[in-house]
Protein backbone atom coordinates (compact mmCIF):
# COMPACT_ATOMS: atom_id res chain seq x y z
CA UNK A 1 0.00 0.00 0.00
CA UNK A 2 1.25 3.45 -0.91
CA UNK A 3 -0.28 6.67 0.35
CA UNK A 4 -0.22 9.77 -1.84
CA UNK A 5 -1.49 13.09 -0.56
CA UNK A 6 -3.99 14.89 -2.80
CA UNK A 7 -1.87 18.08 -2.54
CA UNK A 8 1.03 16.26 -4.23
CA UNK A 9 -1.32 15.29 -7.07
CA UNK A 10 -2.58 18.86 -7.45
CA UNK A 11 0.97 20.25 -7.59
CA UNK A 12 2.05 17.62 -10.11
CA UNK A 13 -0.95 18.36 -12.33
CA UNK A 14 -0.38 22.12 -12.07
CA UNK A 15 3.22 21.70 -13.26
CA UNK A 16 2.19 19.29 -16.02
CA UNK A 17 -0.36 21.79 -17.37
CA UNK A 18 2.28 24.49 -17.65
CA UNK A 19 5.14 22.37 -18.95
CA UNK A 20 3.08 20.60 -21.61
CA UNK A 21 1.81 23.92 -22.93
CA UNK A 22 5.28 25.50 -23.13
CA UNK A 23 7.43 22.63 -24.37
CA UNK A 24 7.17 20.18 -27.24
CA UNK A 25 8.58 16.71 -26.63
CA UNK A 26 11.81 15.71 -28.40
CA UNK A 27 9.85 13.18 -30.48
CA UNK A 28 7.64 15.97 -31.84
CA UNK A 29 10.59 18.28 -32.57
CA UNK A 30 12.34 15.41 -34.38
CA UNK A 31 9.21 14.66 -36.38
CA UNK A 32 8.94 18.30 -37.46
CA UNK A 33 12.60 18.34 -38.51
CA UNK A 34 12.10 15.10 -40.44
CA UNK A 35 8.97 16.45 -42.12
CA UNK A 36 10.80 19.55 -43.34
CA UNK A 37 13.39 17.34 -45.02
CA UNK A 38 10.67 15.41 -46.91
CA UNK A 39 8.62 18.48 -47.81
CA UNK A 40 8.84 19.63 -51.43
CA UNK A 41 6.95 22.93 -51.12
CA UNK A 42 9.17 25.93 -50.29
CA UNK A 43 6.28 27.69 -48.54
CA UNK A 44 5.65 24.66 -46.30
CA UNK A 45 9.36 24.39 -45.52
CA UNK A 46 9.19 27.98 -44.29
CA UNK A 47 6.29 26.96 -42.05
CA UNK A 48 8.54 24.36 -40.39
CA UNK A 49 11.14 27.03 -39.67
CA UNK A 50 8.46 29.16 -38.02
CA UNK A 51 7.19 26.21 -35.95
CA UNK A 52 10.70 25.44 -34.74
CA UNK A 53 11.25 29.10 -33.85
CA UNK A 54 7.89 29.10 -32.07
CA UNK A 55 8.92 26.12 -29.93
CA UNK A 56 12.15 27.87 -28.94
CA UNK A 57 10.34 31.10 -27.97
CA UNK A 58 7.59 29.28 -26.05
CA UNK A 59 10.09 27.34 -23.96
CA UNK A 60 12.40 30.30 -23.38
CA UNK A 61 9.65 32.73 -22.36
CA UNK A 62 7.28 30.28 -20.67
CA UNK A 63 4.51 31.30 -23.03
CA UNK A 64 1.99 28.87 -24.50
CA UNK A 65 3.06 27.27 -27.81
CA UNK A 66 -0.46 27.87 -29.06
CA UNK A 67 -3.15 30.20 -27.71
CA UNK A 68 -5.50 27.24 -27.71
CA UNK A 69 -4.21 25.62 -24.55
CA UNK A 70 -6.96 23.14 -24.95
CA UNK A 71 -9.44 21.10 -23.10
CA UNK A 72 -7.45 19.46 -20.29
CA UNK A 73 -7.53 15.73 -20.99
CA UNK A 74 -6.06 13.23 -18.53
CA UNK A 75 -5.32 9.54 -18.71
CA UNK A 76 -4.71 8.25 -15.22
CA UNK A 77 -3.36 4.84 -14.32
CA UNK A 78 -4.28 4.23 -10.72
CA UNK A 79 -2.41 1.43 -9.02
CA UNK A 80 -4.69 -0.75 -6.91
CA UNK A 81 -2.22 -0.40 -4.08
CA UNK A 82 -2.46 3.39 -4.03
CA UNK A 83 -4.44 5.22 -1.39
CA UNK A 84 -5.12 8.92 -1.92
CA UNK A 85 -5.50 10.88 1.30
CA UNK A 86 -6.43 14.45 2.05
CA UNK A 87 -9.08 14.70 -0.66
CA UNK A 88 -10.50 13.00 -3.73
CA UNK A 89 -8.35 12.14 -6.75
CA UNK A 90 -10.68 13.88 -9.21
CA UNK A 91 -10.85 17.05 -7.12
CA UNK A 92 -7.07 17.06 -6.85
CA UNK A 93 -6.73 16.93 -10.65
CA UNK A 94 -9.33 19.66 -11.23
CA UNK A 95 -7.56 21.85 -8.66
CA UNK A 96 -4.27 21.28 -10.45
CA UNK A 97 -5.83 22.41 -13.73
CA UNK A 98 -7.29 25.51 -12.06
CA UNK A 99 -3.92 26.45 -10.59
CA UNK A 100 -1.83 25.52 -13.63
CA UNK A 101 -3.97 27.46 -16.09
CA UNK A 102 -4.13 30.55 -13.84
CA UNK A 103 -0.49 30.65 -12.76
CA UNK A 104 0.78 29.60 -16.18
CA UNK A 105 -1.12 32.31 -18.09
CA UNK A 106 -2.92 29.65 -20.09
CA UNK A 107 -6.27 30.25 -21.74
CA UNK A 108 -9.51 29.07 -20.17
CA UNK A 109 -11.37 27.51 -23.05
CA UNK A 110 -14.23 25.61 -21.40
CA UNK A 111 -17.74 27.06 -21.63
CA UNK A 112 -21.45 26.21 -21.44
CA UNK A 113 -22.53 24.59 -24.73
CA UNK A 114 -25.40 27.03 -25.31
CA UNK A 115 -24.84 30.21 -23.31
CA UNK A 116 -21.10 29.97 -24.16
CA UNK A 117 -20.34 31.31 -20.68
CA UNK A 118 -16.73 30.47 -19.86
CA UNK A 119 -16.17 28.47 -16.68
CA UNK A 120 -13.21 30.78 -16.10
CA UNK A 121 -10.61 28.25 -14.97
CA UNK A 122 -10.52 25.66 -17.77
CA UNK A 123 -12.31 23.09 -15.64
CA UNK A 124 -13.85 20.64 -15.81
CA UNK A 125 -10.97 18.54 -17.04
CA UNK A 126 -11.82 15.36 -18.93
CA UNK A 127 -10.39 12.50 -16.92
CA UNK A 128 -10.08 8.83 -17.88
CA UNK A 129 -9.04 6.56 -15.04
CA UNK A 130 -7.84 3.02 -15.44
CA UNK A 131 -7.12 0.78 -12.46
CA UNK A 132 -3.80 -1.05 -12.83
CA UNK A 133 -1.77 -3.43 -10.69
CA UNK A 134 0.91 -2.12 -8.38
CA UNK A 135 1.37 0.99 -6.30
CA UNK A 136 2.04 3.78 -8.73
CA UNK A 137 -0.11 6.66 -9.87
CA UNK A 138 0.66 7.68 -13.44
CA UNK A 139 -0.89 10.86 -14.80
CA UNK A 140 -0.74 11.68 -18.50
CA UNK A 141 -1.89 15.15 -19.53
CA UNK A 142 -2.79 16.05 -23.11
CA UNK A 143 -4.12 19.57 -23.75
CA UNK A 144 -6.36 19.17 -26.78
CA UNK A 145 -7.09 22.12 -29.05
CA UNK A 146 -10.51 22.76 -30.54
CA UNK A 147 -9.39 23.20 -34.15
CA UNK A 148 -8.20 19.64 -34.55
CA UNK A 149 -10.84 18.14 -32.23
CA UNK A 150 -13.60 19.69 -34.37
CA UNK A 151 -12.31 17.84 -37.44
CA UNK A 152 -12.45 14.41 -35.75
CA UNK A 153 -15.05 11.86 -36.85
CA UNK A 154 -16.54 8.48 -35.99
CA UNK A 155 -18.25 5.87 -38.21
CA UNK A 156 -19.97 2.58 -37.57
CA UNK A 157 -18.89 0.65 -40.67
CA UNK A 158 -20.19 -2.70 -41.84
CA UNK A 159 -17.88 -5.62 -40.96
CA UNK A 160 -17.91 -6.69 -44.63
CA UNK A 161 -16.35 -3.36 -45.63
CA UNK A 162 -13.18 -4.21 -43.73
CA UNK A 163 -9.81 -2.54 -44.02
CA UNK A 164 -10.35 -0.64 -47.29
CA UNK A 165 -13.32 1.21 -45.80
CA UNK A 166 -11.39 2.00 -42.63
CA UNK A 167 -8.56 3.41 -44.70
CA UNK A 168 -10.94 5.46 -46.87
CA UNK A 169 -12.69 6.86 -43.82
CA UNK A 170 -9.41 7.95 -42.21
CA UNK A 171 -8.02 9.50 -45.39
CA UNK A 172 -11.32 11.21 -46.12
CA UNK A 173 -11.41 12.67 -42.62
CA UNK A 174 -8.01 14.26 -43.19
CA UNK A 175 -9.04 15.47 -46.67
CA UNK A 176 -12.21 17.11 -45.38
CA UNK A 177 -10.33 18.70 -42.50
CA UNK A 178 -7.98 20.47 -44.94
CA UNK A 179 -6.13 23.32 -43.27
CA UNK A 180 -8.44 23.52 -40.24
CA UNK A 181 -6.69 21.15 -37.79
CA UNK A 182 -3.29 22.87 -38.30
CA UNK A 183 -1.42 20.28 -40.34
CA UNK A 184 0.98 18.53 -40.23
CA UNK A 185 -1.32 16.53 -37.98
CA UNK A 186 -1.01 13.38 -35.96
CA UNK A 187 -3.84 10.98 -36.75
CA UNK A 188 -5.19 8.82 -33.94
CA UNK A 189 -7.35 5.94 -35.17
CA UNK A 190 -9.47 3.78 -32.87
CA UNK A 191 -10.72 0.61 -34.52
CA UNK A 192 -13.15 -1.72 -32.76
CA UNK A 193 -14.68 -1.58 -29.32
CA UNK A 194 -18.07 0.08 -29.55
CA UNK A 195 -19.34 3.59 -30.27
CA UNK A 196 -17.79 5.39 -27.31
CA UNK A 197 -14.82 3.09 -26.91
CA UNK A 198 -13.62 3.66 -30.48
CA UNK A 199 -13.40 7.40 -29.78
CA UNK A 200 -11.44 6.79 -26.61
CA UNK A 201 -9.07 4.44 -28.45
CA UNK A 202 -8.48 7.12 -31.08
CA UNK A 203 -7.55 9.64 -28.41
CA UNK A 204 -5.34 7.11 -26.65
CA UNK A 205 -3.58 6.37 -29.93
CA UNK A 206 -2.39 9.99 -29.98
CA UNK A 207 -0.40 9.39 -26.81
CA UNK A 208 2.05 7.02 -28.46
CA UNK A 209 5.50 8.49 -29.07
CA UNK A 210 6.07 9.82 -32.57
CA UNK A 211 8.55 7.66 -34.44
CA UNK A 212 7.49 4.53 -32.55
CA UNK A 213 6.35 1.45 -34.43
CA UNK A 214 3.10 -0.41 -33.68
CA UNK A 215 3.75 -3.63 -31.76
CA UNK A 216 1.67 -5.62 -34.26
CA UNK A 217 3.58 -5.72 -37.60
CA UNK A 218 0.34 -5.95 -39.54
CA UNK A 219 -0.99 -2.78 -37.93
CA UNK A 220 2.40 -1.11 -38.36
CA UNK A 221 2.11 -1.78 -42.10
CA UNK A 222 -1.49 -0.52 -42.13
CA UNK A 223 -0.41 2.70 -40.37
CA UNK A 224 2.29 3.24 -43.00
CA UNK A 225 -0.17 2.53 -45.82
CA UNK A 226 -2.70 5.06 -44.49
CA UNK A 227 0.01 7.68 -43.87
CA UNK A 228 1.23 7.38 -47.42
CA UNK A 229 -2.31 7.89 -48.75
CA UNK A 230 -2.78 10.93 -46.50
CA UNK A 231 0.48 12.47 -47.63
CA UNK A 232 -0.59 12.04 -51.24
CA UNK A 233 -3.53 14.38 -50.67
CA UNK A 234 -1.33 17.44 -51.25
CA UNK A 235 -2.65 19.45 -48.27
CA UNK A 236 0.78 20.15 -46.75
CA UNK A 237 1.72 22.14 -43.65
CA UNK A 238 -1.04 24.64 -42.80
CA UNK A 239 -2.91 23.51 -45.91
CA UNK A 240 -0.58 25.60 -48.06
CA UNK A 241 -0.12 22.67 -50.47
CA UNK A 242 2.68 20.18 -49.95
CA UNK A 243 3.87 16.63 -49.60
CA UNK A 244 3.61 16.21 -45.80
CA UNK A 245 0.11 16.49 -44.37
CA UNK A 246 0.45 14.19 -41.36
CA UNK A 247 3.44 13.26 -39.23
CA UNK A 248 2.09 9.88 -38.19
CA UNK A 249 -0.92 7.57 -38.11
CA UNK A 250 -1.37 5.69 -34.82
CA UNK A 251 -3.84 2.84 -34.57
CA UNK A 252 -5.37 1.30 -31.45
CA UNK A 253 -7.25 -1.93 -32.06
CA UNK A 254 -9.84 -3.60 -29.83
CA UNK A 255 -12.24 -6.51 -30.32
CA UNK A 256 -15.74 -5.43 -31.33
CA UNK A 257 -19.28 -6.83 -31.62
CA UNK A 258 -19.86 -9.36 -34.45
CA UNK A 259 -22.29 -6.87 -36.04
CA UNK A 260 -19.98 -3.85 -35.91
CA UNK A 261 -16.83 -2.24 -37.23
CA UNK A 262 -16.49 1.06 -35.35
CA UNK A 263 -13.76 3.45 -36.44
CA UNK A 264 -12.95 6.80 -34.90
CA UNK A 265 -10.41 9.34 -36.08
CA UNK A 266 -9.06 11.89 -33.63
CA UNK A 267 -6.84 14.49 -35.27
CA UNK A 268 -4.19 16.41 -33.40
CA UNK A 269 -2.36 19.50 -34.59
CA UNK A 270 1.42 19.77 -34.99
CA UNK A 271 1.54 21.26 -31.46
CA UNK A 272 1.28 17.67 -30.30
CA UNK A 273 1.49 18.34 -26.59
CA UNK A 274 1.61 15.96 -23.67
CA UNK A 275 3.31 15.40 -20.41
CA UNK A 276 3.32 12.62 -17.86
CA UNK A 277 4.34 12.06 -14.30
CA UNK A 278 4.54 9.04 -12.04
CA UNK A 279 3.88 9.49 -8.33
CA UNK B 1 13.17 40.98 -52.55
CA UNK B 2 11.75 43.75 -50.42
CA UNK B 3 9.01 42.44 -48.13
CA UNK B 4 5.47 43.65 -48.82
CA UNK B 5 4.12 45.51 -45.80
CA UNK B 6 0.43 46.28 -45.38
CA UNK B 7 -0.75 49.03 -43.06
CA UNK B 8 -4.45 49.55 -42.34
CA UNK B 9 -6.61 51.27 -43.40
CA UNK B 10 -5.88 49.29 -46.56
CA UNK B 11 -5.88 51.15 -49.83
CA UNK B 12 -7.52 49.64 -52.88
CA UNK B 13 -4.19 49.69 -54.74
CA UNK B 14 -2.45 47.65 -52.03
CA UNK B 15 -5.18 45.01 -52.04
CA UNK B 16 -5.19 44.75 -55.80
CA UNK B 17 -1.53 43.69 -56.00
CA UNK B 18 -1.94 40.78 -53.54
CA UNK B 19 -1.82 37.31 -55.07
CA UNK B 20 -2.36 33.91 -53.49
CA UNK B 21 0.74 32.42 -51.88
CA UNK B 22 2.31 35.86 -51.27
CA UNK B 23 4.09 36.18 -47.94
CA UNK B 24 3.26 39.64 -46.63
CA UNK B 25 3.64 41.49 -43.33
CA UNK B 26 1.28 43.74 -41.44
CA UNK B 27 2.46 46.77 -39.49
CA UNK B 28 -0.13 48.94 -37.78
CA UNK B 29 -3.42 48.43 -35.95
CA UNK B 30 -5.65 45.41 -36.45
CA UNK B 31 -8.78 44.30 -34.57
CA UNK B 32 -9.37 40.91 -32.98
CA UNK B 33 -12.73 39.15 -32.95
CA UNK B 34 -13.99 35.61 -32.87
CA UNK B 35 -17.26 33.75 -32.44
CA UNK B 36 -19.25 35.64 -29.82
CA UNK B 37 -17.82 39.06 -30.70
CA UNK B 38 -18.93 38.51 -34.30
CA UNK B 39 -22.39 37.51 -33.15
CA UNK B 40 -22.67 40.74 -31.17
CA UNK B 41 -21.43 42.90 -34.06
CA UNK B 42 -24.06 41.40 -36.34
CA UNK B 43 -26.76 41.97 -33.72
CA UNK B 44 -25.75 45.66 -33.65
CA UNK B 45 -26.03 45.85 -37.44
CA UNK B 46 -29.45 44.17 -37.26
CA UNK B 47 -30.59 46.82 -34.79
CA UNK B 48 -29.02 49.54 -36.98
CA UNK B 49 -26.80 50.60 -34.09
CA UNK B 50 -23.21 51.83 -34.52
CA UNK B 51 -20.33 49.34 -34.29
CA UNK B 52 -17.69 49.81 -31.56
CA UNK B 53 -15.10 50.62 -34.23
CA UNK B 54 -15.09 51.82 -37.83
CA UNK B 55 -14.54 48.86 -40.18
CA UNK B 56 -13.52 50.90 -43.24
CA UNK B 57 -10.32 49.49 -44.69
CA UNK B 58 -9.67 47.49 -41.52
CA UNK B 59 -8.34 44.01 -40.81
CA UNK B 60 -9.98 41.57 -38.39
CA UNK B 61 -7.83 38.87 -36.85
CA UNK B 62 -9.64 35.74 -35.65
CA UNK B 63 -7.83 35.11 -32.38
CA UNK B 64 -8.45 34.50 -28.68
CA UNK B 65 -5.07 35.00 -26.98
CA UNK B 66 -3.83 33.50 -23.74
CA UNK B 67 -3.60 36.00 -20.86
CA UNK B 68 -0.57 38.31 -21.01
CA UNK B 69 2.18 37.93 -18.46
CA UNK B 70 2.86 41.10 -16.44
CA UNK B 71 4.79 43.58 -18.57
CA UNK B 72 3.86 41.86 -21.84
CA UNK B 73 1.21 43.24 -24.22
CA UNK B 74 -0.30 39.85 -25.00
CA UNK B 75 0.05 36.11 -24.51
CA UNK B 76 0.21 33.44 -27.18
CA UNK B 77 -1.91 34.64 -30.11
CA UNK B 78 -2.14 32.42 -33.19
CA UNK B 79 -5.18 32.23 -35.48
CA UNK B 80 -8.33 30.24 -34.84
CA UNK B 81 -10.40 28.38 -37.47
CA UNK B 82 -12.03 30.98 -39.71
CA UNK B 83 -14.99 28.93 -40.96
CA UNK B 84 -16.83 29.58 -37.73
CA UNK B 85 -17.00 33.25 -38.74
CA UNK B 86 -18.22 32.51 -42.29
CA UNK B 87 -21.84 33.27 -41.47
CA UNK B 88 -20.90 36.75 -40.26
CA UNK B 89 -18.04 37.82 -42.53
CA UNK B 90 -20.00 39.03 -45.59
CA UNK B 91 -21.99 41.50 -43.47
CA UNK B 92 -18.76 42.97 -42.12
CA UNK B 93 -17.22 43.24 -45.59
CA UNK B 94 -20.35 45.15 -46.59
CA UNK B 95 -19.37 47.61 -43.82
CA UNK B 96 -15.91 48.12 -45.29
CA UNK B 97 -13.83 45.29 -43.78
CA UNK B 98 -10.95 44.71 -46.19
CA UNK B 99 -9.04 41.74 -44.79
CA UNK B 100 -9.50 38.81 -42.44
CA UNK B 101 -6.70 36.83 -40.80
CA UNK B 102 -7.32 33.28 -39.66
CA UNK B 103 -6.70 29.73 -40.74
CA UNK B 104 -8.62 27.19 -42.80
CA UNK B 105 -10.92 27.19 -45.81
CA UNK B 106 -13.70 29.80 -46.21
CA UNK B 107 -17.19 29.06 -47.53
CA UNK B 108 -18.13 29.82 -51.13
CA UNK B 109 -20.37 32.66 -49.84
CA UNK B 110 -17.40 34.31 -48.13
CA UNK B 111 -15.20 33.85 -51.21
CA UNK B 112 -17.92 35.44 -53.38
CA UNK B 113 -18.28 38.31 -50.91
CA UNK B 114 -14.51 38.89 -51.02
CA UNK B 115 -14.72 39.33 -54.78
CA UNK B 116 -17.77 41.58 -54.49
CA UNK B 117 -16.39 43.83 -51.74
CA UNK B 118 -12.75 43.55 -52.87
CA UNK B 119 -11.44 42.05 -49.64
CA UNK B 120 -8.77 39.42 -49.00
CA UNK B 121 -8.30 36.46 -46.69
CA UNK B 122 -4.90 36.00 -45.07
CA UNK B 123 -3.59 33.06 -43.05
CA UNK B 124 -1.36 33.38 -40.03
CA UNK B 125 0.55 30.26 -39.02
CA UNK B 126 -1.72 28.18 -36.81
CA UNK B 127 -0.01 26.93 -33.68
CA UNK B 128 2.73 29.56 -33.82
CA UNK B 129 1.15 31.72 -31.13
CA UNK B 130 4.34 32.28 -29.15
CA UNK B 131 6.20 33.53 -32.23
CA UNK B 132 3.29 35.72 -33.37
CA UNK B 133 3.11 37.29 -29.89
CA UNK B 134 6.55 38.80 -30.53
CA UNK B 135 5.02 40.87 -33.36
CA UNK B 136 2.32 42.38 -31.14
CA UNK B 137 3.63 45.54 -29.51
CA UNK B 138 0.51 46.91 -27.81
CA UNK B 139 -3.04 45.81 -27.14
CA UNK B 140 -6.15 47.62 -26.01
CA UNK B 141 -9.63 46.31 -25.34
CA UNK B 142 -12.09 47.96 -27.71
CA UNK B 143 -15.32 46.18 -26.73
CA UNK B 144 -16.89 43.24 -24.91
CA UNK B 145 -14.38 42.92 -22.08
CA UNK B 146 -16.78 40.43 -20.46
CA UNK B 147 -15.84 37.91 -23.16
CA UNK B 148 -12.32 37.50 -21.77
CA UNK B 149 -10.14 35.96 -24.49
CA UNK B 150 -12.95 36.61 -26.97
CA UNK B 151 -13.12 40.38 -26.35
CA UNK B 152 -12.47 42.72 -29.28
CA UNK B 153 -8.95 44.12 -28.95
CA UNK B 154 -6.87 46.50 -30.98
CA UNK B 155 -3.47 44.92 -31.63
CA UNK B 156 -0.65 47.21 -32.68
CA UNK B 157 1.55 44.87 -34.71
CA UNK B 158 4.94 45.09 -36.38
CA UNK B 159 5.95 42.84 -39.27
CA UNK B 160 3.17 40.37 -38.45
CA UNK B 161 3.63 37.57 -41.04
CA UNK B 162 0.72 36.25 -43.10
CA UNK B 163 0.15 34.34 -46.34
CA UNK B 164 -2.46 35.40 -48.90
CA UNK B 165 -5.06 32.63 -49.22
CA UNK B 166 -7.87 34.34 -51.19
CA UNK B 167 -7.16 37.37 -53.35
CA UNK B 168 -9.67 39.65 -55.07
CA UNK B 169 -9.01 37.93 -58.38
CA UNK B 170 -10.76 34.72 -57.30
CA UNK B 171 -7.59 32.82 -56.38
CA UNK B 172 -7.75 30.27 -53.54
CA UNK B 173 -4.40 28.97 -52.28
CA UNK B 174 -5.95 26.12 -50.29
CA UNK B 175 -7.68 24.74 -53.38
CA UNK B 176 -5.07 25.50 -56.01
CA UNK B 177 -1.86 24.64 -54.15
CA UNK B 178 -3.32 21.42 -52.80
CA UNK B 179 -4.30 20.37 -56.32
CA UNK B 180 -0.79 20.96 -57.56
CA UNK B 181 0.74 18.69 -54.90
CA UNK B 182 -1.99 15.99 -54.85
CA UNK B 183 -0.90 12.58 -56.10
CA UNK B 184 -4.18 10.74 -55.87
Amino acid sequence: MKTIHSCAITTAVKNLCMQANYELGPDVLDALTGAKKCEESPLCREVYDILTENAVIAKRESIALCQDTGCAVFFVELGQGVHVEGGGLLDAIHDGVRQGYAEGYLRSSMCHPFTRKNTGDNTPAIIHIEPVQGDILKIIFAPKGGGSENMSRIAMLKPSQGRPAVKDFVVDTVRQAGANPCPPTVVGVGIGGNFEHAALLAKKALLRKLGSVHADPEMAAFEAEILQAINSLGIGAQGFGGTVTSLAVHIELHPCHIASLPVAVNLNCHAHRHGEIIL
Amino acid sequence: MKPVILTPPLAEAAIETLKIGDRVFITGDIFTARDTAHKRLIELLDRKEPLPFDLSGQIIYYVGPTPARPGKPVGSCGPTTSSRMDGYAPRLMEQGLKAMIGKGQRSSEVIEAMKKYRAVYLAAIGGAGAMLAQCVKETKIVAYEDLGPEAIRKFTVEMFPVVVINDIHGGDLYRQAVQSYARI
